[in-house]
């Protein structure tokens, strides 16, 4: 039987704070360090940090998140990006060359219902969120969108990129994950594709998921 | 109110000593579509609460632009009690939606999401007592599978006073006839009360030895919840 991470629970006790960064989603009372949510602690010399096993997904700057287009406005777009939040892409983040807003239809760029990977660039304190197509941002066309829960995104991807790369080398398939659980399949194995991930988001809390992975694709 | 004989040779009507719970039954993540759910039992009480969000809040007019808001519905299914109950929001539901709500609050980080909200929805399968407790229980349980940012689990239990005894977790026959009622809830880790409400007669003392006996009911209940939380993650 695989081993299963340690998991904290909300409210309950990680460590003493001793000077050290408190990370996302813990809280500190009178010097302790406690969990805000379920999840597995990562507690390292310089900073307290739990990651969540659930929950939805919450915009912070610098995050590649895949969109969906929901609506238009006169100097920009409302983004959908799997949050409780709707991000903002102005036109100034978005098209390089001049437009003339008086006559121009933006609507030529983006247009409601297409797919962007683009970068979060801005999070005001009230959750006011813009997103960027600057960089390596792109319009997504084809393919197939999967959705999964936002918390796994990181297993998803593996360290230094390893889960994720295994899937691209086996299935032979182009694939864009965005931080908020939206995962972008392009390729002929895509079906074969989108189990692994499935798989992982199910068993992401296990000790020797590369492995497991590895003999999936390889049938 | 008629004197009924609700505590025999020092049984209760169904069998257990004054300061015994019912069986309790604990399940996290029974509604595939919500973000987070629980059913929780307490004898022939059997609630589902399921948790939806943080979501984005319509109307507009409703957001909080510095926090997050918490909206709770607690329901009795028509077929839950001995009469048929006329499904839909009547005063009773109304007010216990606006408990629960207010007993879950303090554990909430509601600033962690501002202009958003999260719904709870307490469903009550079966009435037999002490539901509005069950659902918190319930409800508690749903918020930490959600993923919601929590200062605590909320523990809940209800004590009372049936023939001069002090009793703990009251079933529907105990509560219709007690001398005194309490609802009660907690966040155990930090001994703090979130809910407190009594119906009935009681003395000074009497209360006070009640949240006694309801403190040690609830972190009893706490380690049930932490059970059934941890039960969800252990290997396939």
């Amino acid at each position: 039987m695989p081993e299963v991470r340690p998991i904290v629970l909300p409210g309950e006790l990680i460590e003493e704070k001793k000077g050290r960064k408190l990370g996302r989603n813990v809280y500190e009372e009178n010097g302790k360090v406690f969990s805000k949510v379920l999840g597995i602690p990562k507690v390292s010399e310089n900073e307290i940090t739990v990651i969540p096993l659930a929950g939805v997904y919450f915009p912070r700057v610098g995050d590649k998140v895949i969109g969906i287009i929901r609506e238009i406005e006169v100097a920009g777009w409302f983004v959908d990006i799997n949050s409780p939040y709707v991000a903002f892409l102005p036109l100034a983040e978005a098209v390089e060359e001049y437009i003339d807003l008086s006559r121009a239809d933006i609507s030529k760029y983006y247009d409601i219902g297409d797919v962007i990977f683009c970068r979060i660039s801005k999070v005001t304190k009230s959750k006011i969120v813009q997103v960027s197509m600057r960089g390596s941002s792109q319009k997504l066309v084809g393919g197939i969108i999967i959705k999964i829960t936002p918390s796994k995104v990181p297993r998803v991807i593996g360290k230094n990129g390893s889960m994720i790369n295994l899937i691209k080398n086996k299935t032979g398939c182009k694939i864009l994950v965005g931080q908020n659980g939206l995962i972008w399949i392009e390729g002929k194995e895509k079906a074969k594709a989108v189990e692994a991930i499935l798989t992982i988001e199910k068993k992401s809390h296990i000790y020797g998921l590369t492995e497991e992975i590895e003999k999936l694709l390889m049938r | 109110m008629k004197e009924v004989e609700l505590i025999k040779n020092g049984k209760r009507v169904d069998g257990r000593l004054p300061e015994q719970m019912r069986e309790i039954e604990m399940l996290v993540d029974v509604v595939t579509r919500a973000n987070g759910s629980a059913k929780v039992r307490f004898g022939n009480t059997l609630i589902v609460a399921s948790v939806y969000g943080p979501k984005e809040l319509y109307p507009k007019y409703l957001q909080e632009p510095e926090t997050g808001i918490l909206r709770c519905r607690y329901a009795m299914a028509p077929f839950s009690t001995e009469e048929r109950k006329t499904p839909g929001p009547d005063r009773r539901s109304i007010e216990l939606s606006k408990v629960i709500r207010i007993a879950l609050e303090p554990a909430i980080f509601l600033e962690d999401f501002p202009r958003a909200v999260v719904d709870v929805f307490v469903e009550v399968l079966q009435a037999d007592g002490s539901t509005r407790v069950t659902g918190i229980n319930a409800a508690s349980l749903a918020l930490a599978c959600a993923g919601i940012p929590l200062r605590d689990l909320v523990s809940a239990c209800s004590v009372g006073k049936i023939n001069d005894t002090l009793v703990v977790d009251l079933n529907g026959k105990e509560d219709n006839f007690s001398q005194a009622d309490m609802s009660f809830a907690m966040l155990p880790s930090k001994d703090e009360i979130s809910l407190l409400q009594m119906d009935g007669l009681l003395t000074k003392d009497e209360i006070k030895r009640l949240i006694e006996i309801a403190k040690n009911a609830c972190k009893k209940i706490y380690e049930m919840q932490k059970q059934a939380l941890r039960e969800k993650y252990k290997g396939e």
